[in-house]
């Protein structure tokens, strides 16, 4: 059963923000920072009920790739 | 007029196209500045379209089953010799497209005559048609109030009466939330059952394209004319194309109400219009689709992922340029992990492979297309069942479950007494949109729905 992910403090939301745009080269301006990370958090929040959904390994996805 | 009149009459030789296209642009031209439905039109190209069409009638040639219908397609389907806006400011650079999406090919060998360009939510990110690019289009039934997106230009020009056919995208319910709030049929096919080269995407995987208009043989017409396999499209089915059944007959069809996550949070409104259209098929029992909330969850993180990743070099480059209602949930969505994205992939086969068990027991699923009718432009929550929700992301709360997983689904407008129009959704299983069509047709001829 795969775990729930701890609820993020909002620092901890500005700090992966701050640091996943860096690697990105994706300069986010200071004026905007806020309004990214509340963005951000809402994603965060929405995907936890994806993540705790427990799948079989050998569920794969249904790629429609044909070479 | 309706297309399938329109037609009747161009084929017949008891109206010619240019009078019918040159009639669509002069109400283009009168309206559309109160409408602002479109942002290209296509005044010249579609009068020398209209001339070819009346010269080949004259010669005893056949022009096709949509002769002289004027259309107009969302600005992301590349039209040959115009720039593919996408609702974007960013997008006016690029250079005109050479060809034409596949989909306008289509309609345009049926005799259809294509006479714009309309106006969307930036980049398909939206589901209400307000674009700090090229302004909002408001509700044809209420200028105070909102139109729906991402397509709401698309569906606001057929309930305007502009045009009687236009095409939009659906990646989240982007064809049926406006089809609901303006009062018109908006069909979102299987996916991979219409090609999609051509049209500037959002999220591949979820991405669809199909017609808005204000009868069911309309809408019919142009989606027996829209099928086909296309290489350029590497989603698009091979698969015999559908034939649509309009004879008015469901005898046999097992038509259920969706349950639980689609029975709950929707105005009075919206279940009477789903009541309506329930008594009228006669569907009494009720289905569950399972975690269909976390089905909603899933298509958002992959739309977000999908979506940013095809804009990050626009992003890093041109932040400030991009309406600034999507420009923040584009850069949040870049920063998603992989494995958000990829258990997003898997759960959604896993969803798939439930929902395809329901359609062993039923043939039609009945649901709400949106918890509402058409919000006021400035309002951003409303009441329900005692708590107070946002609107606009709340507008995809049904469609979105099921665009995920790729089932054909048709709005349907329902048109209740001193209210605002509702649509409701007649969901099939994949690639039996002819059950739907049965469906749509039952209901139409009852008047129980339409424009």
């Amino acid at each position: 059963m795969p775990k729930r992910n701890k609820p993020l403090q909002p620092a901890q939301i500005e700090a992966y923000v701050r640091q996943t745009t860096q690697l990105l080269d994706l300069p986010i301006p200071p004026e905007q920072m806020a309004d990214v990370v509340e963005n951000f958090e809402q994603v965060h929040t929405i995907a936890q009920q994806v993540l705790e959904f427990p799948l079989p390994d050998d569920l794969e996805v249904a790629p429609r790739f044909e070479p | 007029m309706l297309a399938s009149d329109i037609a009747q009459r161009v084929n017949g030789g008891e109206i010619t196209a240019q009078a019918v296209v040159r009639t669509a642009l002069d109400r283009i031209t009168r309206q559309d500045k109160q409408l602002n439905c479109f942002t290209h039109v296509l005044t010249d190209s579609a009068l020398a379209a209209a001339a070819v069409i009346d010269q080949k009638l004259a010669q005893g040639k056949s022009v096709g089953p949509l002769a002289g219908v004027p259309f107009a397609v969302k600005n992301l389907f590349d039209i040959a010799g115009t720039v593919t806006l996408a609702g974007s400011k960013i997008n006016r650079d690029n250079s005109a497209a050479t060809l034409d999406a596949t989909a306008v090919t289509r309609l345009k060998a049926a005799g259809a005559v294509l006479v714009g360009a309309l106006n969307m939510d930036e980049y398909a990110y939206g589901f209400v048609t307000v674009n700090h690019h090229y302004g909002t289009t408001p509700n044809p039934h209420d200028p105070t109030r909102i139109s729906g997106g991402s397509s709401g230009g698309s569906a606001a020009a057929v309930a305007a009466g502009l045009v009687p056919l236009t095409l939009g995208s659906d990646t989240n319910g982007s064809i049926r939330v406006p089809a609901s709030l303006c009062g018109v049929y908006g069909l979102k096919p299987t996916y991979g059952r219409l090609s999609r080269a051509g049209v500037y995407l959002f999220s591949s995987s979820l991405d669809h394209v199909g017609p808005f208009a204000r009868s069911v043989p309309d809408l019919a017409l142009a989606f027996a004319s829209l099928q086909g396999p296309d290489s350029r499209d590497p989603i698009c089915t091979d698969r015999a194309p559908a034939s649509p059944n309009l004879s008015g007959d469901i005898t046999g069809l097992r038509i259920a109400i969706a349950g639980e996550h689609f029975a709950r949070g929707m105005t009075p409104t919206a279940a009477k219009a789903l009541e309506r259209v329930a008594k009228a098929l006669n569907a009494t029992s009720t289905v569950t689709l399972p975690e269909t909330a976390r089905a909603r969850a899933a298509a958002y993180v992959i739309t977000a992922s999908e979506g940013s990743q095809l804009h990050l070099s626009r992003l890093q480059t041109r932040l400030q340029d991009f309406d600034p209602a999507t420009r923040d949930r584009f850069v949040a969505g870049a920063l998603i992990p992989s494995s958000w994205y990829l258990q997003a992939q898997r759960f959604r086969r896993w969803y798939r492979d439930q929902v395809r068990q329901i359609f062993n027991t039923v043939d039609l699923v009945l649901a709400p297309t949106t918890p509402c009718s058409a919000p006021l432009r400035e309002q951003t929550t409303m009441e329900l069942e005692g708590e107070s929700v946002l609107i606009r992301p709340h507008l995809g709360v049904y469609t979105q479950p099921l665009s995920f997983i790729g089932l054909p689904v048709l709005s349907v407008p329902v048109q209740l007494p001193g209210e605002l129009p509702m649509g409701v959704q007649l969901i099939a299983r994949p690639y039996h949109e002819n059950i739907i069509f049965q469906a749509a047709a039952v209901l139409e001829q009852s008047g129980i729905t339409g424009c």
